[in-house]
């Protein structure tokens, strides 16, 4: 699956913010790597680090309150000691980004022409007529009715779904080698989400661009990735193909994720619907993290005298389905040691 | 309407005899009748408040009680002094609060944002009869460079209307100013964390674009509110800096006209005010709805 040159390749990002209380560590060396045409699904609860950490690449988190480390390549240079002029170079041809919120991200006092053309002159010599063509095409790519017309409009005319569109258009707009979603289709309804992820799964075929596509619906990633990274703590805590994780899911917290699901065919008992299972407690502050493995204070667990104290490695375990290794970083590997996690433990 | 009745009822609640005022210690009862009933206050009250409405909607305002003048060429003659100083104290209200408001939220609880905020707190907290006073007597007095007061038109001596309207607009506009300072830190603050000014930074815009087309224009919005309040307060006569200064404005006319219980005056002043402040707000609304699209239907 992943290809000879990733467009992407993170080694040990790590990411402390100052906070009133203290240096949070948010992000707590993170590798990976992004193949051409290759879809990374992150996925994790709010406050995993998810966005943070793509964020950070980009060099789009608050001056002076971020301290980044580690490599983070795209196409061979690396984002994190790039100069400034170089960085906002790479924002738009090299690395494309769609925010979550469509409500919020467009500039509510802007046409919607003109947030797209001045993305597409900010890295071409483009006239504003050229650019208001192709932005006209674009807006016709990712499915806008009357792209001629939404050019003049303001963001509050079009609907939710429409400015994600926009917002998509924006993020491809300079043919990026590599698009970041973070949490893109979250605030859309299902099937407006479903729509957007057909559309960014077509363009990514025509376009051979690497994704990374930050969420913490499970659904969409059973849909759309190739390869799954969970993140917890601000740590990776288990990644590997689609397959191996979301069918062997190895880190109890992953399991917990999984169990989390509802499902639908599962039939009620006496007209009663089994209550969702959930994972009990928050994540762990980032000012105060467990010295031994972060999921530590909620893992139903527990199955290894080091869990509390020492910190388990993400290691291969097992088998692996596709070309990639299913790693975890957990002691309890083996399967045994696990509880069930079906949903109707719960009970 | 409301406004002319509350006008009118709150001038009444003055105590005091316009009349008596008028006519000084000593007079007969028979001058004091005639002057009563020409002047209309033996009248009941109500039958006053329409006498005097209606003849406004007619730009009538009625006549000075002391000065036997009409209350529109007393006003008339007032105004431009208190036009000169509130558009003077605006002009040097922004040119404090626009650039020290952005650079203090760009670069929050640095040097320079805790010097603002004490300079701004300077501003609001400090009287202004006193900062006029200060600056009179080391502008005026010590270094000798400007005159301690008075206006002269700009139409008969353009120095001498320069030199005239620094100081009083240098107080009020560094009151003004210290508002608005902290009103355009917080929306060039709040702009700044906004999503699409995120989003308009991973386009790959440069900074000037970024700062130019997403933070301060959104930042506007606010900012002509605050700035039109300001310039009501202005334009509505600052009374204490009119007096330190001996400026002939509105703010000046008012006082007079409460120590003499001026009513026509008082009352047509006061009005004034009033309609000043609705024709800004009416501005605000038109400025509003040429910023922002979203009010625009």
């Amino acid at each position: 699956m992943s290809a000879p040159t990733p467009v992407l390749e993170v080694e040990d990002l790590r990411v402390r913010l100052r906070t009133p209380r203290g240096p949070a560590d948010v992000v707590n060396g993170l590798s990976y790597s992004v193949g051409p045409g290759e879809t990374v699904a992150v996925v994790g609860e709010s406050g995993s680090g998810k966005s943070v950490s793509v964020l950070a690449l980009l060099g789009l988190l608050p001056r002076g309150v971020a301290t980044v480390t580690g490599r983070a390549l795209l196409q061979g240079e690396d984002l994190l000691t790039m100069p400034p002029e170089r960085l906002r170079q790479v924002r738009g041809p090299g690395a494309g980004m769609v925010f979550q919120d469509p409500m919020t991200s467009l500039n509510p006092v802007l046409t919607i022409g003109r947030q797209l053309v001045e993305g597409l002159r900010a890295h071409s010599d483009m006239d504003k007529a050229a650019a208001r063509r192709r932005a006209a095409e674009l807006l016709g790519e990712v499915g806008l009715p009357d792209p001629d017309g939404a050019l003049d409009r303001y963001p509050h005319e079009l609907s939710g779904g429409m400015r994600q569109r926009v917002i998509i258009a924006i993020a491809l707009s300079n043919s990026p080698a590599l698009l970041i979603a973070d949490e893109a289709t979250t605030a859309l309804d299902v099937t407006v989400q479903a729509q957007i992820i057909d559309l960014v799964e077509k363009l990514q075929a025509d376009h051979g661009t690497g994704v990374i596509w930050i969420t913490h619906d499970l659904g969409v990633v059973a849909g759309i990735a190739d390869r799954v990274l969970v993140m917890y703590g601000g740590r990776c805590v288990e990644d590997g193909t689609v397959d191996d994780v979301l069918e062997h899911p190895a880190h109890p917290y992953t399991r917990g994720l999984l169990g989390a699901l509802p499902d639908l065919a599962q039939p009620a008992v006496d007209g009663v619907v089994p209550d969702l299972a959930t994972v009990p407690g928050t994540p762990p502050a980032p000012t105060d993290l467990p010295p031994g493995c972060v999921f530590w204070p909620r893992c139903p667990v527990r199955g290894d005298a080091r869990c509390e104290t020492e910190q388990p490695p993400l290691v291969q375990i097992g088998p692996s389905s596709g070309a990639l290794p299913h790693r975890a970083a957990t002691w309890c590997t083996e399967t045994s040691a696990l509880g069930t996690e079906s949903s109707g433990e719960a009970r | 309407m409301g406004v002319s009745v509350i006008v009118f009822a709150l001038v009444q609640l003055v105590p005091g005899d316009p009349i008596r005022l008028a006519l000084g210690t000593r007079f007969d009862q028979e001058t004091y009748d005639a002057l009563l009933e020409r002047s209309g206050l033996d009248q009941p009250l109500v039958q006053q408040y329409f006498n005097w409405a209606g003849r406004a909607l007619t730009g009538d305002l009625g006549v000075s009680f002391r000065s036997g003048e009409t209350v529109t060429s007393l006003i008339a003659e007032r105004l431009p002094a208190t036009l000169t100083l509130a558009f003077a104290s605006i002009v040097v209200a922004l040119a404090i609060a626009i650039p020290l408001g952005t650079v203090s939220a760009l670069r929050p609880r640095s040097l320079v944002d805790r010097f603002a905020t004490v300079i701004s707190q300077f501003g609001i907290s400090v009287p202004d009869f006193w900062m006029a006073i200060v600056l009179i007597l080391v502008f005026a007095g010590t270094l000798g460079w400007l005159p301690s007061g008075g206006y002269v038109p700009l139409s008969e001596d353009p120095l001498g209307w320069l030199q005239r309207l620094i100081l009083p607009a240098l107080v009020t506009g560094t009151v003004s100013g210290s508002v608005i300072t902290r009103f355009v830190r917080s929306s060039v603050l709040e702009a700044l964390g906004s999503d699409h000014v995120r989003t308009a930074q991973a386009k790959g815009l440069r900074t000037r674009q970024v700062f130019g087309w997403h933070v301060l224009r959104n930042a506007l919005l606010p900012l002509v509110t605050v700035t039109g309040v300001q310039l009501a307060y202005l334009l509505s006569g600052v009374v204490v800096v009119e007096i330190v200064f001996s400026w002939p404005g509105l703010g000046q006319l008012a006082l007079q006209a409460v120590q003499a219980r001026d009513y026509p005056v008082l009352q047509g002043a006061i009005l004034l005010f009033a309609v000043v402040f609705l024709v800004i707000n009416l501005v605000v609304d038109v400025l509003y709805t040429a910023i922002d699209p979203r009010i625009r239907r």
